[in-house]
């Protein structure tokens, strides 16, 4: 410890009172909204998740222990929802990251319009998913939807995707897929970039196709990438609630059987005010969370020089 | 051989390009349509007789140009705010040196992974405690600091060589002088970059809205439009009206800067 308050700074001041003012005075403004509105309610969540009889207005709990959680997983709701996201994630995500490949694929190319066809394709990142949710309401529409006019020209039966439950978790699914694509796509042009262009011109001279220059060079070199995206967008798909509003007025389906993680947390939090239990699901969508992002650190450190 | 190829890849594109703006025509056309003309099958695709009616309506029915003036109050004053917090303790991460400090820097790093939805319940009972609710400072207090915009200036301004630090400081600059001066200026597309996120994801908040107002004054544009849905009955012609009163501004500000906003998102992802 000593050696340590003796320690000088390189450019050979003493470490003073003054080292840590300074900084302290940078920082302030910053760490102070952190410590209120992330580290305090990070902490209290999980206080209030173990207190047992907890009274929203009082404040008042009669003790420490596993009921919430325990009336959280018995919860045929919370169920649900963990099954619906968990499905959601497994659609959603490597659906979207093989679109987004064969997109960035071609936007890769040496290609005329590239910025108008960027633009298209990045644009939905940009727009709210409460007010695009909406136009998605109207092309499901049963009757008049633009989607089932197009089914019609297929000859095939209008769907009624918000209104019977057994389409619900389609038209969910096809919004998301839509609505990730960009992002997705963004994310593995980047990983192009890192792509030495060279491997496809000796490619090229030993006379290999293009299949066969998709398979052998770009998929194995931007196998990190990918894995990268897959699971970054596993951790926004296990989040799955805004779009729900739109789409369903609020409720988690047309018969309230498309219930997601965090729909159940607001619900339990907002609806029925029973806080016990929506911090306990806060928690548990918290280790998800931290499992996947676990999963992350270790990809990107196993692919460090890339 | 060659050319059949090309026309394929051309082909691909814009077909995969039409289904993602189609959601975006559809609204704007729509919009334009009068209540009869939505609801036709075969749907028309051009308004038969362009009408502005459902905008009109969407503004004096419901309080659009009040939702639309708050949007743009809660922006600003976001952006403005997690600027000058984010700038100040970039610079201390990056140019101050204390004992400590990166160590509490990739502490920090590891709050990012703390889902936002995790946070709403404590964050509620403090602007209840604070008397915020229905507020318009509630939606901007909370998001004054942001980890992740921190981290993106922080590894910027640690490109700038140190040796410039060095020579402002002996040609006796203060700190904050040079902050100021040397490296904000340095730092403009970084800083236009995470500004740009960081209105989009302001402007679109949906959760935390829905949370902490009640009444139509202090609602911003996406919970507006939700209240609009359910209080006034669903007729696209005039939803789609106040969607597109929602997505443009939005749209407006991709088209201008759509390289800034891509480069950020692809350094890290957008946060929601």
């Amino acid at each position: 410890m000593k050696r340590l308050f003796r320690k000088t700074r390189p450019d050979g001041e003493k470490l003073t009172a003054k080292t840590f003012l300074l900084p302290a005075a940078f920082l302030a403004p910053f760490l102070i909204g952190l410590i209120l509105f992330s580290v305090y309610p990070f902490i209290n969540v999980f206080l209030i998740s173990f207190k047992e009889g907890y009274k929203v207005l009082t404040g008042a709990f009669s003790g420490f222990g596993f009921a919430n959680y325990e009336a959280v997983v018995r919860d045929p709701n919370f169920l649900n929802g963990l099954k619906n996201t968990a499905l959601y994630a497994v659609i959603v995500v490597p659906t979207a990251t093989a679109l987004s490949l064969l997109i960035a694929t071609l936007l890769n190319n040496d290609i005329r319009l590239k910025g108008f066809f960027q633009t298209c394709y990045f644009l939905p990142m940009v727009t709210s998913i409460t007010a695009i949710g909406l136009v998605w309401k109207w092309l499901f529409n049963f009757d008049y939807g633009l989607i089932n006019y197009f089914l019609s020209l297929f000859q095939i039966d209008p769907v009624n995707w918000l209104n019977n439950p057994a389409y619900n978790l389609a038209a969910l699914c096809i919004y998301g897929v839509w609505s990730m694509i960009p992002f997705t796509t963004i994310l593995l042009l980047a990983g192009f970039q890192n792509v030495n262009p060279q491997y496809y011109t000796a490619a090229r001279a030993d006379g290999a196709k293009g299949g066969r220059i998709f398979r052998r060079i770009t998929l194995p070199l931007l196998a990190p990438t990918i894995g990268l995206t897959l699971i970054i967008n596993m951790i926004s798909a296990s989040k799955v609630f805004s779009e729900l509003f739109p789409l369903f007025n609020g409720n988690p389906g047309s018969a309230y059987s498309l219930y997601t993680v965090v729909y159940y947390l607001y619900d339990a939090f907002f609806v029925q005010w029973k806080l016990g239990r929506a911090a306990a699901s806060a928690v548990i969508l918290f280790v998800i969370v931290l499992a996947l992002t676990m999963i992350q650190l270790f990809i990107q450190r196993k692919w460090k020089h890339y | 051989m060659r050319i059949t190829k090309r026309t394929i890849l051309y082909a691909i594109l814009a077909i995969g390009a039409a289904v993602m703006v189609l959601p975006f025509v559809w609204m704007i056309l729509s919009s334009l349509k009068t209540a009869a003309e939505v609801n036709t099958t075969p749907p028309t695709v051009l308004p038969a007789s362009p009408t502005l009616e459902n905008y009109k309506y969407a503004f004096e029915k419901a309080p659009f140009a009040r939702y639309f003036l708050n949007s743009v109050i809660v922006t600003v004053a976001c952006v403005a705010c997690t600027m000058f917090t984010t700038v100040l303790a970039a610079f201390a991460f990056s140019r101050l040196k204390f004992p400590g400090r990166d160590l509490l820097f990739s502490l920090l790093l590891s709050l990012m992974m703390i889902p936002f939805e995790m946070l709403v319940i404590t964050n509620y009972q403090t602007i209840v405690d604070w008397k915020l609710t229905d507020n318009l400072l509630a939606l901007i207090i909370p998001f004054t600091s942001s980890i992740f915009y921190t981290y993106i200036l922080r590894n910027f301004f640690l490109s700038i060589p140190d040796s410039l630090y060095y020579s402002a400081r002996v040609d006796g600059a203060s700190n904050w002088r040079y902050l100021f001066r040397i490296m904000i200026p340095i730092a403009k597309p970084a800083l236009a970059t995470i500004g740009l996120l960081n209105a989009i994801t302001c402007w679109n908040a949906f959760l935390w809205t829905v949370l902490v107002t009640n009444t139509p004054e202090s609602r911003t544009l996406p919970f507006g439009l939700y209240a609009f849905m359910t209080s006034s009955g669903i007729r696209y012609e005039r939803l789609m009206a106040a969607a597109t009163i929602v997505v443009v501004p939005m749209i407006i500000l991709f088209l201008l800067f759509r390289k800034q906003i891509v480069t950020g998102v692809s350094r890290g992802g957008l946060k929601g």
